[in-house]
Protein backbone atom coordinates (compact mmCIF):
# COMPACT_ATOMS: atom_id res chain seq x y z
CA UNK A 1 0.00 0.00 0.00
CA UNK A 2 1.30 3.47 -0.88
CA UNK A 3 2.62 5.75 1.86
CA UNK A 4 -0.03 8.51 1.46
CA UNK A 5 -2.81 5.90 1.63
CA UNK A 6 -1.32 4.39 4.77
CA UNK A 7 -1.07 7.85 6.35
CA UNK A 8 -4.66 8.64 5.38
CA UNK A 9 -5.94 5.40 6.93
CA UNK A 10 -4.01 6.10 10.14
CA UNK A 11 -5.46 9.62 10.24
CA UNK A 12 -9.03 8.43 9.63
CA UNK A 13 -8.69 5.68 12.24
CA UNK A 14 -7.35 8.21 14.75
CA UNK A 15 -10.43 10.37 14.10
CA UNK A 16 -12.73 7.35 14.15
CA UNK A 17 -14.67 7.98 17.32
CA UNK A 18 -17.99 6.41 18.22
CA UNK A 19 -20.81 7.35 15.83
CA UNK A 20 -24.56 7.17 16.33
CA UNK A 21 -26.01 4.74 13.78
CA UNK A 22 -28.96 5.96 11.78
CA UNK A 23 -32.24 4.22 12.53
CA UNK A 24 -33.72 2.22 9.61
CA UNK A 25 -35.16 4.53 6.94
CA UNK A 26 -38.73 3.28 7.46
CA UNK A 27 -38.53 4.15 11.16
CA UNK A 28 -37.13 7.60 10.41
CA UNK A 29 -39.79 8.23 7.78
CA UNK A 30 -42.58 7.15 10.15
CA UNK A 31 -41.30 9.36 12.97
CA UNK A 32 -41.11 12.34 10.59
CA UNK A 33 -44.59 11.66 9.22
CA UNK A 34 -46.06 11.26 12.71
CA UNK A 35 -44.61 14.60 13.86
CA UNK A 36 -45.98 16.29 10.71
CA UNK A 37 -49.35 14.58 11.21
CA UNK A 38 -49.55 15.83 14.80
CA UNK A 39 -48.73 19.44 13.86
CA UNK A 40 -51.07 19.33 10.84
CA UNK A 41 -53.91 17.91 12.95
CA UNK A 42 -53.56 20.84 15.36
CA UNK A 43 -53.72 23.32 12.45
CA UNK A 44 -56.72 21.56 10.90
CA UNK A 45 -58.67 21.39 14.17
CA UNK A 46 -57.89 25.02 14.89
CA UNK A 47 -58.58 26.60 11.51
CA UNK A 48 -60.45 24.27 9.09
CA UNK A 49 -64.20 24.10 8.58
CA UNK A 50 -64.47 20.42 9.52
CA UNK A 51 -68.29 20.02 9.19
CA UNK A 52 -68.07 21.30 5.60
CA UNK A 53 -65.16 19.00 4.89
CA UNK A 54 -67.04 16.01 6.31
CA UNK A 55 -70.07 16.80 4.18
CA UNK A 56 -67.87 16.87 1.06
CA UNK A 57 -66.35 13.53 2.03
CA UNK A 58 -69.57 11.83 0.98
CA UNK A 59 -68.35 12.22 -2.62
CA UNK A 60 -66.55 9.03 -3.69
CA UNK A 61 -64.49 10.96 -6.25
CA UNK A 62 -63.11 13.24 -3.54
CA UNK A 63 -62.26 10.22 -1.40
CA UNK A 64 -60.27 8.81 -4.31
CA UNK A 65 -58.49 12.11 -4.85
CA UNK A 66 -57.64 12.41 -1.16
CA UNK A 67 -56.36 8.83 -1.11
CA UNK A 68 -54.10 9.63 -4.09
CA UNK A 69 -52.70 12.77 -2.44
CA UNK A 70 -52.28 11.09 0.97
CA UNK A 71 -50.53 8.02 -0.47
CA UNK A 72 -48.31 10.16 -2.72
CA UNK A 73 -47.16 12.13 0.33
CA UNK A 74 -46.40 9.03 2.40
CA UNK A 75 -44.80 7.07 -0.45
CA UNK A 76 -42.59 9.99 -1.51
CA UNK A 77 -41.35 10.67 2.03
CA UNK A 78 -40.65 6.95 2.64
CA UNK A 79 -38.85 6.75 -0.73
CA UNK A 80 -36.74 9.83 0.03
CA UNK A 81 -35.51 8.35 3.33
CA UNK A 82 -34.55 5.13 1.54
CA UNK A 83 -32.87 6.95 -1.35
CA UNK A 84 -30.75 8.98 1.06
CA UNK A 85 -28.77 5.83 1.97
CA UNK A 86 -25.95 4.64 -0.28
CA UNK A 87 -26.94 0.99 -0.54
CA UNK A 88 -30.66 1.34 -1.32
CA UNK A 89 -31.99 0.82 -4.81
CA UNK A 90 -32.76 3.87 -6.93
CA UNK A 91 -36.06 2.11 -7.80
CA UNK A 92 -37.41 3.56 -4.56
CA UNK A 93 -37.93 6.75 -6.59
CA UNK A 94 -40.72 4.94 -8.46
CA UNK A 95 -42.74 4.21 -5.31
CA UNK A 96 -44.78 7.46 -5.36
CA UNK A 97 -45.68 7.15 -9.06
CA UNK A 98 -48.80 4.93 -8.77
CA UNK A 99 -50.49 7.12 -6.11
CA UNK A 100 -49.36 10.20 -8.07
CA UNK A 101 -51.18 8.80 -11.12
CA UNK A 102 -54.26 8.28 -8.94
CA UNK A 103 -54.00 11.89 -7.68
CA UNK A 104 -53.62 13.36 -11.18
CA UNK A 105 -56.29 11.09 -12.65
CA UNK A 106 -58.90 11.78 -9.97
CA UNK A 107 -58.22 15.55 -9.99
CA UNK A 108 -58.41 15.57 -13.79
CA UNK A 109 -61.72 13.71 -13.69
CA UNK A 110 -63.01 16.19 -11.14
CA UNK A 111 -62.08 19.11 -13.42
CA UNK A 112 -63.67 17.46 -16.40
CA UNK A 113 -66.91 16.84 -14.45
CA UNK A 114 -66.87 20.44 -13.26
CA UNK A 115 -66.44 21.63 -16.85
CA UNK A 116 -69.31 19.47 -18.11
CA UNK A 117 -71.50 20.78 -15.33
CA UNK A 118 -70.63 24.47 -15.57
CA UNK A 119 -69.49 24.85 -19.22
CA UNK A 120 -67.01 27.68 -19.86
CA UNK A 121 -66.99 28.48 -16.14
CA UNK A 122 -65.08 25.27 -15.77
CA UNK A 123 -62.07 27.16 -17.11
CA UNK A 124 -62.39 30.03 -14.68
CA UNK A 125 -59.74 30.77 -12.12
CA UNK A 126 -61.25 29.67 -8.79
CA UNK A 127 -59.41 30.36 -5.58
CA UNK A 128 -56.18 29.48 -7.31
CA UNK A 129 -53.95 32.18 -5.83
CA UNK A 130 -54.88 31.05 -2.33
CA UNK A 131 -54.30 27.39 -3.26
CA UNK A 132 -50.90 28.28 -4.68
CA UNK A 133 -49.95 30.14 -1.51
CA UNK A 134 -51.26 27.27 0.65
CA UNK A 135 -49.32 24.54 -1.17
CA UNK A 136 -46.07 26.51 -1.39
CA UNK A 137 -46.48 28.05 2.06
CA UNK A 138 -47.00 24.66 3.75
CA UNK A 139 -44.24 23.05 1.70
CA UNK A 140 -41.49 25.50 2.68
CA UNK A 141 -41.37 24.69 6.44
CA UNK A 142 -42.12 21.01 5.77
CA UNK A 143 -39.41 20.91 3.10
CA UNK A 144 -36.89 22.54 5.42
CA UNK A 145 -37.71 19.99 8.15
CA UNK A 146 -37.43 17.11 5.69
CA UNK A 147 -34.15 18.41 4.26
CA UNK A 148 -32.74 18.56 7.77
CA UNK A 149 -33.84 14.98 8.48
CA UNK A 150 -32.56 13.66 5.13
CA UNK A 151 -29.22 15.44 5.39
CA UNK A 152 -28.36 13.34 8.47
CA UNK A 153 -27.64 10.50 6.03
CA UNK A 154 -25.30 12.77 4.03
CA UNK A 155 -26.68 11.44 0.75
CA UNK A 156 -24.05 10.89 -1.93
CA UNK A 157 -26.48 11.78 -4.73
CA UNK A 158 -28.78 14.26 -2.99
CA UNK A 159 -30.71 15.82 -5.88
CA UNK A 160 -33.05 12.84 -6.57
CA UNK A 161 -33.47 12.42 -2.80
CA UNK A 162 -34.64 15.98 -2.24
CA UNK A 163 -36.71 16.03 -5.46
CA UNK A 164 -38.68 12.96 -4.31
CA UNK A 165 -38.89 14.43 -0.80
CA UNK A 166 -40.19 17.65 -2.40
CA UNK A 167 -42.97 15.71 -4.06
CA UNK A 168 -43.83 14.31 -0.62
CA UNK A 169 -44.05 17.71 1.07
CA UNK A 170 -45.99 19.22 -1.86
CA UNK A 171 -48.49 16.35 -1.57
CA UNK A 172 -48.81 16.95 2.17
CA UNK A 173 -49.36 20.67 1.40
CA UNK A 174 -52.04 19.72 -1.14
CA UNK A 175 -53.66 17.37 1.38
CA UNK A 176 -53.86 20.17 3.95
CA UNK A 177 -55.33 22.38 1.24
CA UNK A 178 -58.27 19.99 0.92
CA UNK A 179 -59.39 20.92 4.43
CA UNK A 180 -59.54 24.60 3.43
CA UNK A 181 -60.74 24.13 -0.18
CA UNK A 182 -64.53 23.61 -0.01
CA UNK A 183 -65.14 23.38 -3.77
CA UNK A 184 -64.29 21.26 -6.78
CA UNK A 185 -61.17 22.18 -8.70
CA UNK A 186 -61.43 23.79 -12.12
CA UNK A 187 -58.94 23.09 -14.90
CA UNK A 188 -57.22 26.34 -14.04
CA UNK A 189 -57.03 25.31 -10.38
CA UNK A 190 -55.54 22.00 -11.37
CA UNK A 191 -52.96 23.82 -13.49
CA UNK A 192 -52.08 26.09 -10.59
CA UNK A 193 -51.81 23.08 -8.23
CA UNK A 194 -49.51 21.36 -10.73
CA UNK A 195 -47.34 24.48 -11.03
CA UNK A 196 -47.16 24.78 -7.23
CA UNK A 197 -46.18 21.12 -6.84
CA UNK A 198 -43.66 21.41 -9.68
CA UNK A 199 -42.17 24.50 -8.09
CA UNK A 200 -41.80 22.76 -4.73
CA UNK A 201 -40.19 19.69 -6.36
CA UNK A 202 -37.80 21.90 -8.38
CA UNK A 203 -36.94 24.01 -5.33
CA UNK A 204 -36.29 20.86 -3.29
CA UNK A 205 -34.11 19.39 -6.03
CA UNK A 206 -32.04 22.59 -6.11
CA UNK A 207 -31.75 22.57 -2.33
CA UNK A 208 -30.24 19.08 -2.65
CA UNK A 209 -27.17 20.66 -4.25
CA UNK A 210 -26.40 22.30 -0.90
CA UNK A 211 -26.06 18.97 0.87
CA UNK A 212 -23.91 17.46 -1.88
CA UNK A 213 -20.78 15.73 -0.52
CA UNK A 214 -17.62 17.83 -0.86
CA UNK A 215 -15.41 17.34 -3.90
CA UNK A 216 -11.86 16.07 -3.30
CA UNK A 217 -9.43 18.89 -2.50
CA UNK A 218 -6.74 18.01 -4.99
CA UNK A 219 -7.00 16.17 -8.24
CA UNK A 220 -3.93 15.11 -10.13
CA UNK A 221 -3.73 15.78 -13.84
CA UNK B 1 0.04 -29.58 4.37
CA UNK B 2 -2.68 -28.02 2.24
CA UNK B 3 -2.22 -24.30 1.47
CA UNK B 4 -4.34 -21.95 3.56
CA UNK B 5 -7.54 -21.16 1.65
CA UNK B 6 -8.17 -17.56 0.65
CA UNK B 7 -11.27 -16.17 2.41
CA UNK B 8 -14.32 -16.10 0.17
CA UNK B 9 -16.19 -12.90 -0.59
CA UNK B 10 -18.92 -13.98 1.82
CA UNK B 11 -16.40 -14.52 4.63
CA UNK B 12 -14.80 -11.16 3.85
CA UNK B 13 -18.20 -9.49 3.93
CA UNK B 14 -19.13 -11.02 7.29
CA UNK B 15 -15.76 -10.10 8.82
CA UNK B 16 -15.90 -6.55 7.44
CA UNK B 17 -19.45 -6.10 8.72
CA UNK B 18 -18.17 -7.01 12.20
CA UNK B 19 -15.18 -4.70 11.87
CA UNK B 20 -17.42 -1.84 10.71
CA UNK B 21 -19.79 -2.38 13.63
CA UNK B 22 -16.76 -2.16 15.94
CA UNK B 23 -15.55 0.95 14.09
CA UNK B 24 -18.95 2.57 14.63
CA UNK B 25 -18.50 1.85 18.34
CA UNK B 26 -15.24 3.80 18.25
CA UNK B 27 -12.71 0.94 18.12
CA UNK B 28 -9.93 2.52 16.11
CA UNK B 29 -7.69 -0.54 15.61
CA UNK B 30 -10.57 -2.47 14.01
CA UNK B 31 -11.40 0.56 11.89
CA UNK B 32 -7.82 0.86 10.59
CA UNK B 33 -7.78 -2.87 9.85
CA UNK B 34 -11.05 -2.65 7.96
CA UNK B 35 -9.89 0.32 5.86
CA UNK B 36 -6.66 -1.49 4.95
CA UNK B 37 -8.49 -4.69 4.00
CA UNK B 38 -11.07 -3.00 1.78
CA UNK B 39 -8.59 -0.95 -0.27
CA UNK B 40 -8.18 -3.67 -2.97
CA UNK B 41 -11.94 -3.86 -3.48
CA UNK B 42 -12.23 -0.07 -3.73
CA UNK B 43 -9.30 -0.07 -6.15
CA UNK B 44 -11.04 -2.68 -8.31
CA UNK B 45 -14.20 -0.55 -8.48
CA UNK B 46 -12.19 2.59 -9.31
CA UNK B 47 -10.15 0.75 -11.95
CA UNK B 48 -13.39 -0.09 -13.68
CA UNK B 49 -13.94 3.62 -14.42
CA UNK B 50 -10.41 5.09 -14.48
CA UNK B 51 -7.42 3.99 -16.49
CA UNK B 52 -4.37 5.66 -14.97
CA UNK B 53 -3.00 4.49 -11.61
CA UNK B 54 -2.80 8.02 -10.20
CA UNK B 55 -6.49 8.66 -10.88
CA UNK B 56 -7.35 5.30 -9.33
CA UNK B 57 -5.31 6.35 -6.28
CA UNK B 58 -7.20 9.65 -6.11
CA UNK B 59 -10.52 7.83 -6.20
CA UNK B 60 -9.41 5.32 -3.53
CA UNK B 61 -8.47 8.21 -1.22
CA UNK B 62 -11.74 10.00 -1.91
CA UNK B 63 -13.75 6.82 -1.25
CA UNK B 64 -11.97 6.29 2.07
CA UNK B 65 -12.77 9.87 3.10
CA UNK B 66 -16.39 9.41 2.02
CA UNK B 67 -16.73 6.12 3.91
CA UNK B 68 -15.43 7.89 6.98
CA UNK B 69 -18.05 10.63 6.57
CA UNK B 70 -20.99 8.25 6.01
CA UNK B 71 -19.96 5.36 8.26
CA UNK B 72 -22.96 6.05 10.52
CA UNK B 73 -25.28 5.06 7.64
CA UNK B 74 -24.12 1.44 7.63
CA UNK B 75 -26.62 -0.88 9.28
CA UNK B 76 -24.78 -3.94 10.71
CA UNK B 77 -27.92 -6.01 10.12
CA UNK B 78 -27.38 -5.59 6.36
CA UNK B 79 -24.57 -6.96 4.17
CA UNK B 80 -21.44 -4.80 4.13
CA UNK B 81 -20.09 -5.35 0.62
CA UNK B 82 -23.09 -3.87 -1.28
CA UNK B 83 -22.86 -0.79 0.96
CA UNK B 84 -19.12 -0.47 0.31
CA UNK B 85 -19.43 -1.02 -3.44
CA UNK B 86 -22.33 1.47 -3.68
CA UNK B 87 -20.25 4.19 -2.01
CA UNK B 88 -17.15 3.37 -4.06
CA UNK B 89 -19.06 3.26 -7.35
CA UNK B 90 -20.88 6.51 -6.65
CA UNK B 91 -17.68 8.42 -5.86
CA UNK B 92 -15.81 6.83 -8.74
CA UNK B 93 -18.52 7.88 -11.20
CA UNK B 94 -18.57 11.37 -9.67
CA UNK B 95 -14.80 11.61 -10.22
CA UNK B 96 -15.24 10.44 -13.81
CA UNK B 97 -17.91 13.08 -14.45
CA UNK B 98 -15.69 15.74 -12.90
CA UNK B 99 -12.84 14.65 -15.14
CA UNK B 100 -15.03 14.75 -18.26
CA UNK B 101 -16.30 18.22 -17.28
CA UNK B 102 -12.77 19.49 -16.74
CA UNK B 103 -11.53 17.97 -19.99
CA UNK B 104 -14.37 19.67 -21.84
CA UNK B 105 -13.39 23.05 -20.41
CA UNK B 106 -9.59 22.73 -20.62
CA UNK B 107 -7.77 24.22 -23.61
CA UNK B 108 -4.66 22.37 -24.73
CA UNK B 109 -1.62 24.38 -25.72
CA UNK B 110 0.28 21.87 -27.80
CA UNK B 111 2.90 24.48 -28.82
CA UNK B 112 4.10 24.61 -25.22
CA UNK B 113 5.67 21.18 -25.78
CA UNK B 114 7.47 22.25 -28.96
CA UNK B 115 11.24 22.01 -29.15
CA UNK B 116 12.82 24.98 -30.82
CA UNK B 117 15.79 24.93 -33.15
CA UNK B 118 17.65 27.48 -31.02
CA UNK B 119 18.90 25.57 -27.92
CA UNK B 120 18.59 28.72 -25.80
CA UNK B 121 14.85 28.79 -26.46
CA UNK B 122 14.49 25.35 -24.84
CA UNK B 123 16.39 26.27 -21.70
CA UNK B 124 13.40 27.24 -19.60
CA UNK B 125 11.49 24.02 -20.31
CA UNK B 126 14.60 21.88 -19.82
CA UNK B 127 15.28 23.69 -16.54
CA UNK B 128 11.79 22.87 -15.30
CA UNK B 129 12.14 19.23 -16.32
CA UNK B 130 15.53 18.98 -14.62
CA UNK B 131 14.10 20.47 -11.42
CA UNK B 132 11.25 17.95 -11.48
CA UNK B 133 13.68 15.06 -12.02
CA UNK B 134 15.88 16.32 -9.18
CA UNK B 135 12.90 16.60 -6.83
CA UNK B 136 11.89 13.01 -7.59
CA UNK B 137 15.46 11.75 -7.11
CA UNK B 138 15.77 13.67 -3.83
CA UNK B 139 12.53 12.24 -2.54
CA UNK B 140 13.79 8.73 -3.27
CA UNK B 141 16.93 9.16 -1.09
CA UNK B 142 17.03 7.58 2.37
CA UNK B 143 15.97 10.08 5.05
CA UNK B 144 19.46 10.50 6.59
CA UNK B 145 21.11 11.21 3.24
CA UNK B 146 18.38 13.63 2.15
CA UNK B 147 18.58 15.51 5.42
CA UNK B 148 22.37 15.73 5.29
CA UNK B 149 22.30 17.02 1.70
CA UNK B 150 19.61 19.60 2.39
CA UNK B 151 21.31 20.98 5.50
CA UNK B 152 24.89 21.04 4.22
CA UNK B 153 24.48 21.77 0.50
CA UNK B 154 21.10 23.48 0.09
CA UNK B 155 20.92 25.47 3.34
CA UNK B 156 24.75 25.79 3.39
CA UNK B 157 25.09 25.05 7.11
CA UNK B 158 28.45 24.14 8.57
CA UNK B 159 28.91 20.49 9.49
CA UNK B 160 28.73 21.40 13.21
CA UNK B 161 25.46 23.32 12.75
CA UNK B 162 23.96 20.56 10.62
CA UNK B 163 25.01 18.01 13.23
CA UNK B 164 23.23 20.00 15.97
CA UNK B 165 20.06 20.27 13.89
CA UNK B 166 19.92 16.71 12.61
CA UNK B 167 21.44 14.79 15.50
CA UNK B 168 23.82 13.05 13.06
CA UNK B 169 27.54 13.03 13.88
CA UNK B 170 29.88 15.20 11.77
CA UNK B 171 31.46 12.06 10.31
CA UNK B 172 28.03 10.61 9.58
CA UNK B 173 26.98 13.80 7.83
CA UNK B 174 30.06 13.74 5.60
CA UNK B 175 29.43 10.13 4.62
CA UNK B 176 25.72 10.78 4.00
CA UNK B 177 26.38 13.85 1.84
CA UNK B 178 28.91 11.93 -0.21
CA UNK B 179 26.55 8.97 -0.66
CA UNK B 180 23.61 11.23 -1.51
CA UNK B 181 25.52 13.04 -4.24
CA UNK B 182 26.73 9.73 -5.64
CA UNK B 183 23.19 8.33 -5.64
CA UNK B 184 21.75 11.46 -7.27
CA UNK B 185 24.43 11.46 -9.94
CA UNK B 186 23.75 7.81 -10.76
CA UNK B 187 19.99 8.37 -10.78
CA UNK B 188 20.05 11.49 -12.97
CA UNK B 189 22.58 10.05 -15.40
CA UNK B 190 20.64 6.84 -15.64
CA UNK B 191 17.47 8.88 -16.39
Amino acid sequence: MSEPLDDLIDKLAAEGGRVRRLAPPMTRALIWLLVVAAVSALAVFAFADLPLFMSRMGDAKLKLELAGIFLTGIAAVVAAFHLSLPDRSSSWALLPLPPLALWIGSSGYSCWRHWIEYGPEGWSLGESADCFRMIVGASVPLGAALLLALSRARPLNPVPVTAVGGLGVAAIGALLLQFFHPFDVTFMDLGVHAVAVGLVVAGSAISGRFIRPPEPQASRG
Amino acid sequence: MAPEAKPSRGEDGARWAGLMASAQDGRQAEYARLLREIVPMIRAVAAHHHRTPDRVDDVVQDVLLTLHRVRHTYDPARPFIPWLVAVARRRSIDALRRRIRMDAMEIRDDTSYETFADPLANREREGREAADALAVALAALPRGQREALELVKVKEMSLVEASAVSGQSVGGLKVNVHRAIKALRAKLKGG
